[in-house]
């Protein structure tokens, strides 16, 4: 695991480090990124709406860029659909936009995202039943531009409706975001689904749901070794070579042979007394216990 | 047991004189490789006339290549292969010496010596605006001794001096819609004339000196009909042009400066019109073709510009150009396709009733059409005049025909193919001997001998070059049998004219070839196009005595809605067993993973309408389909639009379609890059067919990690829209480049990765669970290569070995991607020094053997790098646990090790693609990769460690055995005897 704390003190050392560029939002969101909705957490199982924690909001990037920030409400739409039907509202989110300049470019992004699930009509409720009973899709929404929805196009993602039934139903947002720009929403349930999906339905039909937003993490930039400069005709060198292997598995080719004769030797040495005391029975008279005894070690000799 | 011990020791010996080695010797080149070199489909030739090199023929292709060939058989003396952007638009010969190549749009000529192929010279030639490109080497045109070549390109005519390149002189045209169509320089004067249209209806004529670029006379005549397509020049004064409609046929001659227009319906030559006209260019004086649908009209113009019909033919006709024969004379040749033959005549100019020659020269069905024809003259022994000519055929072939034979052919298709598959050999029956391999045991015993002679250092000079060449001739390696190893297989290669090629593996032979009907030109369909190949029977268990066939798609024309074509042709024998002509397009096809009882693999089709049609149309895959119907999703990247959606299947179609094998699909997931800051650039899935030897990874300390394997990741690259242009056209602050790995079932992104200041073009390989992509980092001004490999967390409490003993892991429990997955990914960057065409990975039969990624580097060379070395795990000082894993210290460069270019000296020019094929022999891989040429090799990424090389030496092994058993029989002699002589002591 050592290396994996090498590799985050790395990737905070270089998010310091490089400049903060439209592209590259705060920590903030990155934290954001933790489980909220985690096992055991007390979770609420009203209809009204769930309101998602936060986390706190430090972080020198922020501090860095307050003067310029604003922030605003706004809200977009959750929109759901029973197997091919017409989409029809589900939900609000609302979030806090930030928006800073920078550069002459304004960025921004979205935090504090909250969620509000409206609870299932009595039609709604009989048409998850029929999706429930016949393995079908449930599918969801979103616009792909939060500011000016639906944008582009809208963001859809779908889950068999059987994966969601739990004691309540149970889902499981992770939203995408570049900007004020949803990419992509993963929906289901917040664990596992185990196929082949038996038909059960909620004790409670209420939803208790997890957001999570996601922004793209930086990739670890390439290691620069500024000493291989200097020297790097070794270093190439150096990766040419295999690496170093033990003495077993160097010689063992030479060492099992070796082991061979040496056993060889030890048994050739044990036969001779033997058959130095078994060469001197046929003498004292009994030709035919001297036969039988003499096969095995002749044999050996031989082979 | 001493002499048992002393056997090992022997056998160890012998193992360990095998030699493992990673790369080639000299001499076991060309063992299992073998590197062909094409051309292309030639677009232009010329004969070099000049007495002293009257074999030689120049010629440029559409895979801008020009090439100097052997005439008596064929061969590449020289070629060049100019790169795909920079595309040849003329080729002469001047001086006699020198090649002289048009291309880039007009902008770049050069010239080449002729002999061996050196650049001579170079220049660059730029113009007021974009236009057709022309060149001109006008034979007797001196400007204080300097022999000139004339070029119209990009709205300037330039005369270029043939010794340096040097611009002479140089006027531009910039009428605002001058449309410059012809440059004539008549022979033995000192004017060009350049003639147009402009406004498309007004007739332009410049005459210009040729000595000094000045415009000597302009003169422009209104036409109220407008003018269509190209012009024919007829005489040097004179040029035919078609008006707008396509029906009348318009001769416009400027003798003196005086443009007169004389207009002929083409319904007063031919009765029965056909349509709207079009003309075929030609050169030749007083001659010209016109094509009316199927129909070609060849017309003779009288010197009182009176037009005649000299032949009227329902085939395709191809005209030379006109070859210069004696003082004042023109010969050229007609060429016509009939059945089994082609018919060629060649034809004074102006004498058309009498043949200067006429032959018929059987052709192979599958050569289709004759496309081009140039003819060469040459004088017999009666010193007469013979004629020779290059015919170019509609499956790209070049031929030579001579005294009513081919004299040789080349199969120029193979220098664009667009897919490749494989295909099992025939396996030996019982009836097909293979005793003919060693003649008799006499040779058998020689080569064995030297061998042997070979393996003790013993050979001289003359018996290595024996040795080698047996080697070479090996027949084994050629045989039309499976072999053991499943190293010989068959190629089955699309070539871009619709002709299917097999190829063998063993040293790459045609074994058959089939120009394929569906994709050729037709009255149905006018611009076919060859798509994908796809193994549809692959006898396997109960069809063992069905022969293996390959599914060939096309759609007629390159619109996304353009029809279908399927054709199904049998491996073994080369035929077709059925095509079909599909009502609806074909935007994607999925082959699924079931087979019906005769192993015909079930292909669905997705049409550009988003309905699913499943092939084959029988019952039987009906039903089977019908079982997985729930378990069918796929996928749809709209590049231009930014958006990846998913699918999956509704029902049965509904609407005017109706068919029982059509069906109804819906829109599952989507995603929507943000139009403003993302493109997709790149996305690459995993091979279908990949095997995985195993889940688990141990590393080091005896921990276990999972891998995420799963057929459904798809990865995606995106780039900043700014950043979308060639490298360097943006700053590092402007470009970005994104990764993501996408599951394509339920649309979720697994990973999401941002590279910063980095900018494509990404080539990607994605394999087991890892993905290694290559693109341009503008910060660091190097290219770099990154690998992302995921893990699957939900497996990874299956480490308890008392869990796995009682049965108390999920490893068995099916997988539902609609769980929350539960992976981890790590990736690491590192540069890489050259820039990439394409990148492959190897592929072995159970997928134990390590891997290494193929990479096509700019250089048209194969460079195996070992995928140890993209290891995310690799650190700086890796621990002694890590290095026994054989974990490679981290380094912030790829190394690019010699040896380890799979192409040796070679280069694969114009490289495309890299295929890798698993043998049977699981250490083994085959590997082609084709570009203009193709080179084929088998690779050991972790050397042969489960089979002895081919040089093994059984003879010195047989010896030492018999030798062996021989001192064995004498010991045991000896010593029964010694023991009598003791006992009777």
């Amino acid at each position: 695991m050592k290396w994996v704390k090498v590799i985050v003190s790395f990737i905070l050392t270089l998010s310091f480090l490089s400049f903060p560029s439209c592209a590259f939002q705060s920590d903030e969101l990155l934290v954001d990124d933790e489980e909220f909705g985690l096992e055991g957490a007390p979770q609420h199982r009203s209809p009204e709406p769930i309101p998602t924690r936060s986390p706190p909001v430090t972080s020198p990037t922020r501090k860095r860029h307050s003067d310029l920030d604003s922030d605003s409400k706004i809200q977009f739409s959750l929109d759901h659909a029973f197997g091919d039907s017409d989409f029809s509202p589900a939900g609000t989110f609302s979030a806090r936009l930030k928006t800073w300049s920078h550069g002459g470019q304004f960025c921004q992004t979205l935090t504090k995202l909250r969620f509000s699930r409206n609870s299932f009509s009595d039609v709604e409720k009989e048409k998850f039943k029929n999706l429930l009973e016949s393995d079908d899709f449930y599918r969801i929404r979103l616009p792909s531009n939060v500011l000016s929805p639906p944008g582009r196009d809208f963001i859809i993602s779908s889950v068999k409706a059987r994966c969601l039934p739990r004691e309540s139903l149970d889902e499981h947002f992770v939203i995408h975001m570049e900007g004020v720009n949803v990419l992509a929403v993963n929906y289901g349930s917040p664990g596992s689904c185990p196929y082949p999906r038996n038909l059960k339905l909620p004790a409670k039909w209420s939803f208790s749901s997890h957001t999570v937003l996601k922004n793209s993490e930086q990739a670890p930039r390439a290691p620069v070794f500024t000493e291989e400069i200097l020297g790097g005709e070794n270093a190439e060198g150096e990766v040419v070579q295999p690496a170093e292997r033990s003495f077993w598995a160097k010689y063992w080719m030479y060492l099992i042979p070796l082991g061979l004769i040496v056993m060889n030797a030890i048994t050739q040495a044990m036969n001779m007394p033997e058959e130095q005391a078994t060469g001197q029975v046929p003498a004292q008279g009994q030709p035919s216990a001297g036969a039988v005894q003499r096969g095995p070690s002749s044999a050996v000799r031989r082979r | 047991m001493a002499i048992g011990s002393f056997l090992i020791l022997f056998i160890l010996f012998f193992f360990s004189s095998l030699n493992p080695i990673l790369s080639l010797y000299e001499d076991q080149v060309g063992l299992v490789d073998w590197h062909q070199q094409y051309l292309g489909k030639v677009k232009q030739a010329v004969f070099h006339t000049h007495k002293t090199g009257r074999k030689r023929v120049v010629v440029s292709t559409e895979e801008n290549v020009v090439a100097l060939l052997d005439l008596r058989q064929g061969e590449i003396f020289w070629r060049h292969v100019l790169g795909s952007n920079d595309v040849i638009d003329g080729i002469d010969i001047a001086l006699g010496k020198y090649v002289i190549t048009l291309s880039s749009g007009g902008s770049i000529l050069r010239a080449w010596n002729l002999p061996d192929g050196q650049m001579v010279w170079e220049s660059s030639l730029r113009g007021p605006k974009h236009s057709k490109s022309l060149l001109l080497v006008p034979t007797n045109l001196k400007i204080e001794k300097d022999n000139i070549v004339i070029i119209f390109s990009n709205g300037r005519l330039n005369a270029v001096s043939c010794i340096d390149g040097e611009v002479l002189w140089e006027k531009d045209f910039e009428g605002e819609s001058l449309e410059v169509q012809q440059v004539i320089q008549p022979p033995g004067s000192n004017l060009i004339y350049v003639v147009g249209f402009a406004s498309s209806s007004l007739f332009e004529m410049y005459q210009i000196n040729a000595l000094n670029g000045e415009l000597l006379k302009h003169e422009s005549a209104a036409f109220s009909g407008g003018f269509l397509g190209e012009v024919s020049p007829v005489f040097s004064e004179t040029v035919v042009a078609l008006d707008s409609t396509g029906l009348i046929l318009l001769t416009v001659s400027f003798q003196n400066g005086m443009i007169s227009f004389q207009q002929t319906p083409i319904s007063n030559l031919v009765k029965d019109s056909f349509g709207p006209a079009k003309i075929i260019p030609s050169s030749v004086t007083g001659i010209f073709a016109i094509k009316m649908n199927a129909v070609t009209i060849v017309i003779r113009v009288t010197d009182e510009n009176k037009l005649e019909v000299v032949e009227k033919t329902n085939h395709e006709t191809s005209i030379s150009d006109a070859l210069p024969i004696s003082e004042g004379q023109q010969a050229f040749a007609l060429v016509q396709r009939a059945g089994p033959e082609i018919h060629l005549r060649v034809k004074l100019a102006h004498n058309w009733d009498d043949n200067l020659l006429k032959e018929s020269v059987k052709m192979d069905q599958h050569r289709g059409l004759v496309h081009k024809i140039y003819i060469n003259n040459y004088i017999r022994a009666d010193k007469s005049y013979g004629f020779r000519a290059l015919i170019v055929m509609e499956d790209h072939s070049l031929l030579l025909l001579q005294q009513g034979e081919i004299v040789w052919s080349r199969e120029d298709g193979l220098a664009s193919i667009i897919d490749v598959t494989t295909s099992e050999l025939p396996v030996e029956r019982d009836g097909v001997s293979v005793a003919k391999v060693e003649h008799n045991l006499f040779e058998w015993l020689k080569g064995h001998m030297l061998k042997l002679k070979g393996t003790l250092m013993l050979a001289s000079p003359q018996d290595i070059a024996a040795i080698q060449s047996m080697r070479l001739k090996n027949s084994e390696k050629s045989k039309m049998t499976r072999d053991h190893n499943g190293f010989r297989k068959l190629l089955i290669v699309l070539t871009r004219a619709g002709k299917l090629f097999a190829l063998h593996t063993g040293d790459g032979h045609i074994v058959w070839s089939y120009l394929l009907q569906s994709l050729q030109k037709s009255k149905v369909c006018q611009h076919p196009i060859g798509l994908n190949l796809y193994k549809w029977q692959v006898p396997h268990h109960h069809a063992m005595d069905e022969n293996p066939s390959v599914l060939v798609i096309g759609k007629c024309g390159p619109s996304s809605d353009a029809p279908g074509a399927l054709s199904f042709v049998d491996t073994y024998t080369g035929k077709e067993l059925s095509s079909l002509s599909l009502v609806h397009s074909v935007a994607l096809v999925i082959p699924l993973p079931y087979t019906d009882s005769t192993e015909q693999r079930l292909h669905l089709l997705i049409d550009a309408d988003k309905h699913a049609h499943l092939y084959p149309k029988t019952p039987e895959a009906i039903s089977i389909f019908e079982r997985e119907f729930s378990n069918i999703y796929w996928y749809s990247v709209e590049d231009d639009n930014g958006i990846i959606k998913g699918h999956a299947l509704r029902g049965k179609c509904t609407g005017e379609v109706a068919d029982e094998v059509c069906f109804d699909t819906r829109e599952l997931w989507s995603i929507v890059f943000p139009s403003e800051s993302e493109k997709i650039i790149a996305t690459v899935t995993r091979k279908l067919n990949e095997v995985v030897h195993t889940q688990a990874k141990v590393i080091a300390d005896q921990e276990v990690m999972y891998k995420y394997i799963s057929r459904n990741l798809l990865f995606v690259a995106t780039v900043a829209l700014k950043g979308s242009g060639e490298i360097g056209s943006v700053t590092p602050e402007e470009s970005w480049l994104v990764a993501y790995l996408i599951d394509t079932v339920t649309g979720r992104i697994l990973h999401r990765v941002t590279h910063h200041g980095s900018q494509g073009p990404v080539h990607a390989v994605f394999s087991e669970n890892w993905v290694v992509y290559h693109y341009f980092n503008l910060k660091a001004h190097r290219y770099e290569m990154s690998v992302i490999e995921i893990y699957d967390q939900s497996r990874a409490d299956n480490k308890d070995v008392w869990k796995l003993v009682l049965g108390k892991h999920n490893l068995t429990s099916p997988i539902s991607l609609y769980s929350r997955p539960d992976v981890i990914t790590k990736s690491q960057s590192y540069f890489f020094t050259h820039s990439v065409k394409t990148i492959a990975v190897t592929s072995t039969t159970k997928g134990i053997t390590s891997k290494q990624l193929l990479i096509g580097t700019i250089g048209d060379q194969v460079l195996a790098l070992e995928k140890r070395f993209l290891d995310p795990r690799r650190t700086v000082n890796p621990t002694q646990a890590e290095k026994e894993e054989g974990i490679i210290p981290l380094t912030d460069s790829l190394p690019i090790i010699p040896q380890s270019y799979v192409t040796h000296a070679l280069r694969v020019e114009g490289l495309r693609g890299i295929i890798t094929v698993p043998a049977k022999l699981e250490s083994t891989t085959l590997v082609f990769a084709h570009g203009v040429d193709l080179f084929f090799t088998q690779l050991a990424p972790s050397r042969t460690y489960d089979s002895l090389t081919d040089d093994f030496n059984y003879a010195l092994l047989l010896i030492t055995i018999v030798a062996l058993m021989a001192a064995i029989f004498l010991t045991w002699t000896l010593s029964e005897r010694k023991e009598l002589q003791e006992n009777w002591r």
